[in-house]
């Protein structure tokens, strides 16, 4: 039973995506995937998803040290707010952005229909993988082994990059990986601010829907299949890195 | 610790609060000024229109199929990954994740591709009279689709704690295996199985991409809440668009309430 819907709900459809990608044979499946569209527009995907993983590596790291290792009234509150990109609908998300970063800017920041859009509101939507990757790794570290090194001369900044970081990089890897698999085929937070224009701000599944919209299946299909193998071998990647976890974790009891 | 790492402390502090005030709680506190800025009625007037009605309506019709559904495969298959040993354990461990990979135009095409005209069932569909694609069934399909393996990642490892001791001193009492899971084993993950609930509820009611391609977006017809307000926004009528916006961000607020009592609940 539970093979059954699992393949009737999740595998048959990708099954048909995979055919209708070959079905006019691996030279169109190419030709595709390699037209001038198609290729600006999974550059930009690929870019905006690496910059957009960075700044989560970053800034998740961070703000998921301050919530386990500081205290502050509304710690708590703070902390809850992490999953809000979880629960808020992808277009509110979009248009949340747009009224704040719009071209009514109250703040006179007006990013509408650029590339730091697309960037940004995809920056929305992935805040909390690495912060809840890390978060984790973070609370079960082992403080005694900072304590040591510090009393033995290290500075902040060795023990951070001998110690700490080491010991959050299973976590780090596996949400770096989520935050880009996301990043690379989210739609909804981008339509409305990203002006979706081909060559300049038009990310890939904006473009697979404009070639379903044209009644271009078999292109839709190519640029579909290339994004579904990049997202399962970061899948795969993830999967490692919670191994990976895992082992740490046993080693380390 | 001494007196860098206060200034340090404070730096961090400061980066992490600039970067949330910033990309979350700024805009989120923006959509929620411009939508009251005219007062009350404009935004409640555009919601309680027979399209945002409508669209409000279907958009729980998606949560009471889709969640239902979700639940009831999410804990049989999490029963067979944890409980099980068979060679079908790593095959479905490998894809139960795959709906998180794919994205949501693609599971819109792949629909297509399978219900449409020119798809694999589309022709023996279009005999017997059903309709699934620019209609209610493709849509909750979709939302299926996108959901479903929240329940299943959220009770494995609730499974895997709770270990099978219990289990089995039910069973060597004589209780049936029915009777074990509902009286024994449910109990145990409760909250853990909650929390994958309310995640899937999450996701349902905001699902844009993939019930977006299927539905055709027809107005009154086909248009659950999150398409409501692309297309009030794009006829430029703000009020509705920023009315069923605080509509879908009060509901995801009350999800992020549950989440964290049920979270307290399942460490206590």
């Amino acid at each position: 039973m539970v093979g059954l819907y699992l393949s009737l709900m999740v595998l048959l459809p990708l099954a048909a995506v995979v055919d209708q990608s070959l079905a006019s044979g691996l030279g169109s499946f190419w030709n595709a995937v390699t037209s001038p569209q198609a290729v600006a527009a999974l550059k930009l995907t690929v870019i905006c998803s690496l910059i957009v993983a960075a700044i989560n590596a970053v800034f998740g790291t961070i703000i998921a040290w301050v919530l386990v290792r500081d205290e502050f009234p509304g710690k708590a509150a703070v902390n809850a707010l992490i999953d809000l990109p979880f629960a808020l609908p992808t277009i509110v998300a979009g248009l949340t952005l747009l009224t704040l970063y719009g071209n009514e800017s109250p703040v006179g920041i007006n990013v509408a229909f650029t590339k730091v859009a697309v960037v940004m509101a995809l920056l929305f939507v992935t805040l909390p993988f690495v912060v809840r990757a890390v978060q984790p790794l973070l609370i079960e570290l082992d403080r005694e082994m900072e304590e040591a090194a510090t009393s033995l001369g290290a500075g902040g900044f060795t023990v951070f990059r001998r110690i700490v970081f080491p010991n959050l990089l299973p976590g780090l890897t596996a949400g770096i990986a989520l935050a880009f698999a996301r990043a690379l085929g989210e739609y909804g937070s981008l339509i409305l601010i990203s002006g979706n224009d081909p060559f300049n701000t038009e990310v890939s599944s904006v473009f697979i829907r404009s070639q379903i919209e044209g009644g271009n299946m078999p292109g839709a299909a190519a640029v579909s299949v290339v994004l579904l193998v990049v997202s399962l071998l970061l899948l795969a990647c993830v999967t490692g890195a919670e191994r990976w976890g895992n082992r740490h974790e046993r080693g380390s009891a | 610790m001494a007196g860098t790492s206060r200034k340090s402390r404070w730096s961090l502090r400061a980066l992490a609060f600039g970067y949330l005030g910033a990309l979350l709680l700024a805009p989120v506190a923006m959509i929620f000024y411009k939508t009251f800025e005219d007062g009350l009625a404009p935004p409640l007037e555009a919601v309680t229109s027979p399209e945002g009605l409508h669209a409000l309506q279907l958009t729980l019709l998606m949560v009471a199929v889709a969640v239902p559904l979700n639940t009831v495969f999410g804990v049989g298959c999490a029963l067979l990954l944890v409980r099980h040993r068979w060679w079908g354990n790593r095959f479905v461990d490998a894809i139960i994740n795959l709906p998180f990979a794919v994205s949501p135009v693609v599971v819109g095409l792949a629909l297509f591709l399978l219900y449409g005209t020119d798809g694999w069932f589309g022709p023996f569909l279009a005999e017997n009279g059903f309709k699934v694609l620019f209609s209610v069934p493709g849509m909750i399909l979709a939302s299926i689709f996108v959901s479903l393996p929240f329940v299943v990642r959220e009770t494995v490892p609730v499974l895997q704690e709770i270990g099978t001791e219990q289990e089995q001193a039910a069973s060597t009492l004589g209780a049936s295996a029915w009777q074990t899971f509902w009286r024994v084993t449910l109990p145990a993950i409760r909250w853990g199985v909650g929390y994958g609930v309310v995640l899937t509820t999450a996701r349902v009611l905001g699902e844009f991409g993939a019930v977006s391609v299927v539905s055709g977006e027809i107005s009154g017809q086909t248009e659950t809440l999150p398409l409501f307000v692309s297309q009030q926004f794009e006829q430029f009528n703000f009020a509705g668009a920023y009315g069923a916006s605080i509509l879908l961000a009060l509901l995801a607020l009350s999800t992020l309430l549950v989440m964290n009592l049920l979270k307290r609940k399942e460490g206590a």
